[in-house]
């Protein structure tokens, strides 16, 4: 279940070797799954992964694999691009022969367009700046420091900023203030309405929800033909 | 989005009061019964430990969402934040029209 797929994008001695967790059996269906970032990388990751299980048991197969400067990986996530990771993205896919995506909330921004398949609950660049920015403004001001929203905002672009604790480099600042998903052909949106109940994303604590997980994984496999279950 | 047209109304506050305790139990994973049990004077931020600066920045962020309002940095202080009370009042003067 867990394995390594090898990043040729890396400058670095001209490839990088990240983990991957994978349901691999050598089926035709095999999708490329694009977690959430950041906090909401932790809070979805049992979730992701009870998706996956569930494709499984659907009989398709599916690969999560770690971006560079993300859990085990041995890069720095300050010196990580947005185009750095959509490369990355496109090289994982290759590596691991995918046939379809799944992107999990601002996973949307590396959906690699050349696959069909699916954005979960995207998550726009500014959505996701602005919620780490008001996190770090709440934060210092229990703190009994000042910042403002602005202020902030201009050291990100020029420094790059920590943010929840999440060090974030000037180059990804600045192209997040205007990265938007981009709905490729072969690729749909599934809403949370769509799946029912508020997104785990929302949690103040890592959570699961099986019922979740089982309806975004059956309205996956039901949208590739198979019969609701 | 939902939207508070009444907020005059006894209906329209209680409609208000309903939405909010519906989002506090969305980010604490509580029941319906759980939120419904919420008052005036429990504890949100600095009470619960749980409710760290990100939930709270995924509280606001859901309620500027759910409520149609924009929160800025300077609404949020620490009397807003720290009872089920003062969230409301502060989404109720949000909602008011001026």
């Amino acid at each position: 279940m867990i394995f390594t797929w090898n990043n040729p994008a890396e400058s670095n001695g001209g490839w990088a070797e990240e983990l991957l967790v994978g349901f691999d059996r050598g089926r035709p269906v095999r999708v490329l799954v694009l977690p959430a970032w950041f906090d909401e990388a932790n809070k979805l990751r049992r979730f992701t992964i009870e998706v996956m299980r569930r494709l499984d048991r659907a009989g398709i197969d599916s690969l999560l694999p770690d971006l560079p400067g993300c859990n085990e990986s041995l890069s720095p996530l300050k010196s990580q691009t947005l185009e750095g990771w959509r490369s990355a993205a496109v090289a994982a896919a290759d590596a691991v022969g995918a046939t379809h995506v799944l992107a999990i909330r601002a996973g949307a921004l590396l959906a690699p367009e050349h696959l069909p398949g699916w954005h979960y609950a995207a998550q726009s660049g500014p959505q996701l700046l602005r919620g780490m920015i008001r996190a770090r403004t709440i934060a210092a001001r229990e703190a009994g420091v000042a910042e403002t929203s602005e202020a902030l905002m201009a050291t990100g672009r020029a420094e790059g900023l920590v943010m929840g604790g999440w060090h974030i480099g000037p180059a990804m600042f600045r192209a997040l203030e205007t990265a938007e998903p981009a709905v490729g052909p072969g690729q749909s949106e599934i809403a949370q309405t769509a799946i029912g109940g508020p997104g785990l994303w929302m949690r103040a604590e890592p959570d699961e929800d099986a019922e979740q997980a089982g309806r975004l994984a059956a309205l996956i496999s039901q949208s590739l033909g198979n019969p609701a279950q | 989005m939902t939207t508070f047209p009444n907020l005059d109304s006894a209906a329209g506050e209680a409609a208000l009061e309903r939405e909010l305790k519906g989002l506090i139990a969305d980010v604490l994973g509580l029941g319906a019964d759980q939120a419904e049990a919420f008052g005036p004077e429990s504890g949100l931020f600095g009470h619960l430990p749980e409710l760290d600066s990100m939930a709270v920045a995924g509280l606001l962020t859901e309620m500027e969402d759910r409520l149609g309002i924009v929160i800025e940095d300077d609404d949020v202080d620490g009397e807003m934040l720290e009872t089920f009370g003062g969230l409301l009042a502060f989404a109720k003067a949000k909602l008011e029209p001026r």
